[in-house]
């Protein structure tokens, strides 16, 4: 068949599809077609485009044609909206399903950032000098003066700022953009991720293990209880990300490199989405609830550990039914 | 790697005229992606930058009514666009950011289709490596050595940035009567000869008459080389 003929034969077909892409996002527009019809008409499209290049048609064809499947294709391929019901299921089945495969991955986290604070706080304990090694003494001044039993209307870093509304801003982006960078940084073969980790868990540590061995327990630990369950949590959410990737990339399997990299993004920044709303919880946490003084300390260790709790139930009993 | 990643990698390790990247659909064509290179792309983050400054500006000046508690609205806010600037605009506005909609760029999957929440945030996260040392250097680095221009984000999360198609007008013969070449024409030499009818009406009248002399003994009597060569591209398409 000679290209006149072919484009006089099919050009209406082509006039429908554009006017029918050209109508899709707009409403009270008449379609030339149903949308149940697309897929046969795109695949029509894609038939004509085979011909006309297997039968050897000008350029300016090709191009209109392929220019027109590519459209289509997007409009066919279009990612399906994220469904109310399937968000909801990726937060109480998937997600928790999701965190108990990459076990391994929240274990090594685990060590490598709680590691750190379990040794030093006991090591601070007998030999309080091992708390310089991290801290500065400027470091230890301020935190001491955050956490000073005499303080009694407000404590914890709020000491530095007017409002508890601040504070929630300054958690948010502070602790948040670690986790992001803790994940990110996994695609340096997982340095980024090992050093955000040990880093964080040293200073935590350290403080911790400083602020005990001065005596100031209530003020610190009341503090940190209540939100420690989500924060934590999302540290350790965000270094089992950025270690999965790193994984991928020094020991790709059976896979490429660059395949299995492309993989385990996609499982990091699944993990990561869990980490980024337990991070904006605990800044909540912190910044609404961590901070008054008022409430008597033994209320905020009830709270810390129900939080804890319904933290751990969480990772730990949906979705079991389906695996 | 599945049989059709391969084939298309050994289609597309072939030495390439342009920057045309195929892409095979599940339907068993093949669409041509125009990918962009680094100076389209640094200008679109430039533009988008400036857009941020901007956003940054007017929610200082609303966040500064309310005190101190406007300074925590300010650092949500910092956050906000710090991190998902790009991402809320791929994903709501087919890829592109403000940038890169007047650079006329979008970025898409591998694959061609349109990006998943997961492969935006990924590609934007990743910026946070892009830019090590300073300056994005690791990204121009990569990008530069990379055939698809593909900075680090854009490998892992399998994303192209690409041209977005200028819907060119359909082409069109000249109206002209057709003439039955004097020969018998190979089907390689029949398509010449329809691009070159096609593409006429968009160059100048000398050069269609320079161009059309190289068609030599085809048109060797004739007074005006182009129009005869359109009259016979209009013969072998089917005109009559």
């Amino acid at each position: 068949m000679k290209q006149s003929q072919f484009t006089e034969r099919h050009e209406p077909e082509w006039l429908e599809i554009e006017s029918y892409l050209d109508a899709r996002n707009r409403r009270n527009v008449d379609r030339p077609f149903s949308p149940a019809e697309f897929p046969r008409r795109y695949r029509r499209l894609c038939q004509h485009l085979s011909l006309a290049r297997s039968r050897g048609y000008s350029h300016g064809l090709h191009q209109r044609l392929e220019h027109l499947v590519t459209r289509a294709h997007e409009q066919l391929y279009q990612g399906r909206r994220g469904s109310l019901a399937s968000v909801v299921r990726f937060v109480l089945v998937d997600y928790p399903a999701l965190v108990r495969r990459e076990w391994r991955y929240l274990l090594a986290a685990a060590l490598m950032f709680m590691g750190p604070v379990l040794i030093l706080i006991p090591a601070i304990s007998i030999v309080p000098e091992v708390a310089f090694t991290v801290l500065s003494v400027e470091d230890a001044a301020s935190m001491e003066e955050m956490y000073s039993p005499d303080l009694r209307s407000r404590y914890g870093r709020e000491r530095e700022a007017e409002t508890d509304v601040f504070m929630f801003g300054f958690y948010v982006r502070n602790n948040t953009s670690i986790g992001f960078q803790t994940f990110v940084g996994g695609a340096l073969f997982g340095l980024g991720t090992v050093f955000f980790l040990l880093f964080n868990g040293l200073h935590i540590g350290a403080t911790a293990g400083h602020l005990t061995h001065l005596g100031y327990i209530d003020t610190f630990w009341g503090f940190v209880s209540g939100h420690s369950a989500f924060e934590l949590t999302a540290i350790m959410l965000s270094g089992a990300a950025g270690l999965r990737v790193g994984m991928a990339l020094l020991a790709p399997g059976a896979q490429t490199r660059r395949l299995a990299f492309r993989d385990a993004m996609q499982v990091g920044v699944r993990l990561m989405a869990g980490a980024a709303v337990l991070f904006l919880a605990a800044a909540f946490v912190e910044a609404f609830w961590s901070s008054r003084a008022e409430v008597p300390v033994m209320v905020k260790y009830v709270v810390g550990v129900l939080l804890w709790l319904v933290t751990f139930a969480y990772l730990m009993l949906p979705g079991r039914e389906e695996s | 790697m599945t049989p059709t990643h391969a084939a298309k990698d050994a289609m597309n390790d072939a030495p390439r005229l342009d920057t045309a990247n195929a892409v095979e659909t599940p339907e068993g064509v093949e669409l041509a992606l125009r990918v962009a290179g680094p100076v389209p792309r640094c200008l679109a983050w430039l533009l988008d930058a400036c857009i941020r400054v901007v956003i940054y500006i007017l929610v200082a000046m609303i966040a500064g009514a309310f005190g101190t508690g406007g300074g925590g609205l300010f650092l949500l806010a910092l956050f906000a666009v710090e991190w998902f600037y790009p991402v809320a605009f791929e994903l709501l506005n087919h890829g592109a950011t403000p940038g890169k909609r007047v650079l006329g760029l979008r970025a898409i999957r591998d694959d061609g289709g349109p990006l998943a929440w997961t492969d935006s945030v990924i590609r934007n996260f990743m910026r946070t490596v892009d830019f090590l040392p300073m300056g994005y250097a690791l990204g121009i680095v990569c990008m530069l050595t990379h055939r698809d221009f593909k900075r680090v984000g854009d490998l892992a999360a399998g994303t192209l940035v690409v041209y977005t198609d200028a819907a060119d007008l359909p082409p069109v013969l000249p109206e002209i009567q057709p003439i039955a070449p004097p020969a018998v024409l190979l089907p390689h030499e029949q398509k010449t000869l329809i691009d070159f009818a096609e593409r006429m009406p968009r160059i100048t009248p000398e050069r269609a008459t320079e161009l059309a002399r190289a068609a030599g003994p085809l048109i060797d009597d004739a007074e005006d080389p182009a129009a005869r060569l359109s009259a016979y591209a209009g013969w072998v398409a089917g005109q009559r």
